[in-house]
């Protein structure tokens, strides 16, 4: 592929810590080849920053293959950035042409403090799953993998549910903050497959009350949930959500 | 120093005879046993989970900011399991066989039987997690093949299959989380292993959010923290992965043993230019389609597309032919180098291969024409179904080629060069997974002890797995049934105290030393030496002078290493630079043990030990044995062996023609 040089111009949020305001620093980033990752260019502003004795910018980052689900930026008003079915670390600076002006922000969600300008607490999504998403198999207890069929479309529908890398892009794509992809994606993934229906009602209501407890807001059906996700998790997962909690919320106790 | 407490009697009864046999806790008494977990990944998540469900009190570590970040997640292909579902002839035995053969003769026989034999296990177990597994139309689970094997044996979840497994241990977590059973600490790293009368007793950590340093104290301290294939900076690994917690075990009198077995994956995405920060790997899998190539005059420019069949050199299938295209790593890898050095490569770099799919596309096309009773199908109609096929095995794969190399696979064949992707080599462990320390155990990447000197694809899901679910369980209790009598040890004690003074003078003078030098620039520069003199291809004075070269990047990074920001806050910058402190420790390691192993062996290829047709070449008379590393001092290392006797297995030369 033909690579050109562009030279560009970052609006960053930086934020000192969870109690500190935070603001938006101007950078001038010259001389970014366009084969490079969105990543990689903040890594070549952090050396220089770090060369000029400046603070460099936190960002969570890891795998940078885009399937841990750690880097989340805000990119011109959009989760991941200008790519679609993209994180931000597949992201490539070919997307951008000599000149813009991009703004990188933070995931902004009451439910996911600012650590430090950057990174966020996504803790609350590792609480949803404590509170139901998975099945309750000891190791050791599980019968041949073969013993238990499962018609193909079921097991295909399930994994794409389970594709969710937890990134929280539908938080902050979402204008309500609400978890309710990322919520419908567990619940869809575990209902649509035999080994999680004894759990099946319990784990749907578990899971919406400890969402509501952690401040995500409401669904309004918008879909910009979808229109973010990285991995292209369907909406009709919600609707699949809603039937799960509305049959269960009608059958328990 | 070294006993590999391998249980006395025929391979195959080993294991069965370990469990019967061996010490147990009761459950009363595991409420009171204390176990630590560094690392969240398959081997680290399965182990918590497990350990918690049966009652003990764990601790897990994880750097990243939820556990199911970690790099396991990443693993693409597939899992390994003797199910024979296929009815190929694959057995528990088989898959011990090919494991053994793919390690090039230097993993222990009594692990890798063990797992083999737990390999069916893990299916069994993943499955009534949920984890959804690719089906067949008749709800049963799919294989497919992949390298160094003859049978189909890897499950596999399209190209997402450790992500599916990490999700499937991570939900088993998360519920003993829940439970009480497991205290879950996130963005934590640790930096130190605490030890009392020889044994492994907690560890120092510190919480990157505030930079605390934290004493806590365990029973039993499992080290489950991964490779460290980032020594040579560009890698496969995630930007985090690290060798710090195995390193600062080995600095406790944990043996490292065979650190330069490495293993180079053949099929990555080529270097593009400097600002590259990591490789990205592309399935073993997709060699079970692709045919690889390069043409067959040297320095040839035109486009792929513009070479004629009977112009290209599909050089594996031609020096390989039982086979082809799948096979070993280490093989495929050093067949792709050759090319490469001798004038073949492609790209702009000229340091790639071809990876094409037009056959295969074609040949898919052909048969779904045939199922779908469309025997008249044009060519163009044929090739689109063949891409339909190939987008649905592949879809994820080939998409994240094209977003990162901007060039449609499914047009024009790929470019791949081989990339650090995996390291064999590890903590020593006996086979109980014990390190040299008593009470500290490693598990997963971070041992060396199934993989020999190679490893075969979708291996590394299996043991992890195999480690945390089904071996650990049993060992660590034989070691904690004498240890219930031992009351927690308050954390004051002097030895957590000496412990996380040593982590905070250490912190504070690289802090301290307010160089010029970026962190990044001293890890770049460290992994152009381990690439150029310790990588694909090794030899005496290479490995010689990298030694010298590492011990100068040492004591210059130690006067003029920059760490930006505050000891006491977030400071990504400071964390990196006490991974690559450790990385430069590690590097001549792995230089002296490549140096000291003067054979060719699975990943380890010195240039002076080869066949007359540049194969790797052994000799079983002088290293028939694990090296196990211990450090005495700065830069002096004492070398034990751990001899290995093929009781069942006759070694030969390895040969896939």
């Amino acid at each position: 592929m033909e690579h050109t040089t562009i030279n560009i111009k970052l609006k960053v949020w930086k934020q000192a810590n969870t109690q500190s305001k935070g603001y938006f620093e101007s950078y001038d980033v010259p001389g970014i080849s366009t084969e490079m990752s969105f990543l990689e260019m903040f890594d070549v502003l952090n050396e220089r920053l770090i060369a000029e004795g400046k603070e460099p910018i936190a960002f969570d980052h890891d795998c940078r293959e885009g399937i841990c689900g750690m880097c989340s930026m805000y990119i011109n008003g959009k989760p991941h950035g200008p790519w679609e079915g993209t994180t931000t670390c597949q992201l490539h600076m070919r997307a951008f042409k000599d000149g813009d002006i991009i703004v990188v922000e933070p995931w902004r969600a009451a439910a996911f403090p600012v650590i430090k300008d950057l990174m966020v607490d996504r803790g609350a999504f590792d609480r949803i799953i404590q509170a139901g998403g998975y099945i309750s198999v000891n190791t050791g207890n599980a019968v041949d993998g073969n013993a238990l069929p499962i018609e193909k479309e079921k097991a295909d529908n399930a994994f794409a549910a389970a594709a969710c890398i937890g990134c929280g892009a539908c938080v902050a794509a979402c204008k309500n903050s609400s978890a309710m992809l990322f919520v419908s994606a567990k619940v869809s993934h575990l209902a649509l497959l035999p080994q999680g229906a004894p759990e099946r009602k319990q784990r749907v209501m578990n899971m919406i009350a400890q969402m509501d407890k952690e401040g995500f807001g409401a669904c309004t059906n918008t879909g910009a949930c979808e229109a973010a996700c990285p991995k292209e998790i369907s909406i009709t997962n919600i609707a699949r959500l809603n039937a799960e909690y509305l049959s269960a919320s009608l059958t328990t106790a | 120093m070294l006993d590999a407490k391998i249980p006395a009697g025929p391979l195959d009864q080993k294991w069965t005879k370990y469990k019967g046999t061996v010490k147990l806790v009761n459950p009363a008494n595991k409420r009171k046993l204390e176990i630590i977990v560094v690392g969240t990944g398959l081997a680290g998540a399965s182990a918590a989970a497990s350990l918690g469900e049966l009652g003990y009190k764990v601790k897990a570590f994880c750097f990243q900011d939820s556990p199911r970040r970690a790099h396991s997640i990443a693993a693409q292909g597939g899992i390994n399991a003797a199910k024979n579902y296929q009815n190929d002839g694959d057995s528990v035995y088989r898959l011990f066989y090919d494991t053994i053969k793919g390690g090039d003769y230097r993993a222990r026989e009594a692990n890798v039987h063990r797992l083999a034999e737990v390999s069916t296990n893990i299916i069994d177990q993943c499955v009534a997690q949920g984890v959804p597994f690719a089906r067949e139309y008749g709800g049963l689970l799919s294989n497919r093949s992949f390298g160094g094997t003859q049978v189909q044996r890897t499950f596999y979840a399209a190209g997402q299959t450790g992500q599916q497994l990490l999700i499937g241990a991570y939900q088993a977590l998360e519920r003993q989380v829940a439970l009480g059973n497991v205290k879950m600490y996130t963005r934590h790293e640790m930096l130190d292993v605490v030890t009392i009368d020889g044994k492994a007793r907690g560890i120092i950590a510190r919480d990157l959010v505030s930079g605390q340093l934290e004493r806590h104290f365990g029973h039993a301290v499992l080290l489950c923290s991964g490779g460290y294939g980032n020594v040579f900076y560009l890698s496969t690994n995630a930007m985090g992965s690290n060798v710090t917690a195995a390193w600062k075990a080995h600095k406790k009198g944990a043996a490292f043993a065979n650190p330069c077995f490495t293993q180079i994956h053949p099929t990555c995405i080529p270097v593009t230019g400097d600002h590259q920060s990591k490789l990205t790997l592309m399935s073993e899998s997709l060699r079970n389609d692709g045919r690889i190539w390069v043409p067959k005059k040297q320095g040839d420019n035109r486009k792929p597309g513009d070479i004629p069949e009977d112009e290209r050199d599909y050089y594996l299938e031609r020096r390989y032919p039982a086979f082809g295209n799948l096979v070993p790593r280490d093989v495929a890898s050093r067949a792709a180098k050759e090319r490469c050095d001798a004038g073949y490569g492609v790209g702009s770099s000229k340091q790639a291969v071809y990876l094409d799919y037009a056959a295969a596309i074609e040949r898919y096309g052909k048969t779904e024409a045939g199922k779908r009773g469309l025997g008249s199908a044009s060519h163009d109609e044929i090739i689109a179904m063949g891409k339909e096929v190939v987008k649905e095995k592949y879809g994820n794969l080939f998409d994240m080629y094209e977003k990162i190399t901007g060039e449609n696979p499914y047009e024009m064949p790929m470019r791949i060069y081989p990339a650090v992707h995996y390291t064999m080599g590890g903590l020593w462990v006996d086979y109980e997974l014990m390190t040299t320390v008593p009470g500290l155990y490693a598990l997963g990447e971070a041992n060396f002890s199934d993989h020999g000197a190679n490893r075969l694809g979708a291996s590394a899901l299996m043991q992890g797995l195999a480690d945390g679910y089904f071996v650990i369980p049993y060992t660590v209790g034989n070691y904690l049934a004498d240890e219930i009598r031992t009351a927690n040890i308050p954390t004051d004690h002097p030895a957590f105290v000496e412990a996380e003074k040593a982590v905070a003078d250490r912190i504070a003078k690289l802090k301290g030393i307010n160089g010029k030098q970026t962190v990044e620039s001293f890890h770049k520069r460290l992994g152009k030496i381990m690439w150029d003199k310790c990588g694909m291809a090794r030899n005496k004075e290479g490995l010689e002078w990298a030694i010298q070269e590492i011990r100068k990047l040492k004591a210059e990074f130690w006067s003029d290493v920059r760490v930006p920001g505050e000891i006491n806050e977030m400071n990504p910058e400071l964390d990196k630079a006490n991974r690559v402190a450790d990385f430069i420790e590690l590097g001549e390691l792995m230089c002296l043990d490549a140096l000291q192993r003067e054979e060719s062996c699975g990943g380890h290829f010195r240039e002076e030990h080869q066949t007359e047709d540049g194969e790797a070449l052994r000799h079983d008379d002088k290293f028939m044995y694990v090296s196990a590393w211990e450090l005495n001092g700065e830069s002096n290392w004492t070398l034990h062996k751990e001899e290995l006797n093929y009781e069942v297995v006759k070694p030969s030369q390895r040969s896939y023609k």
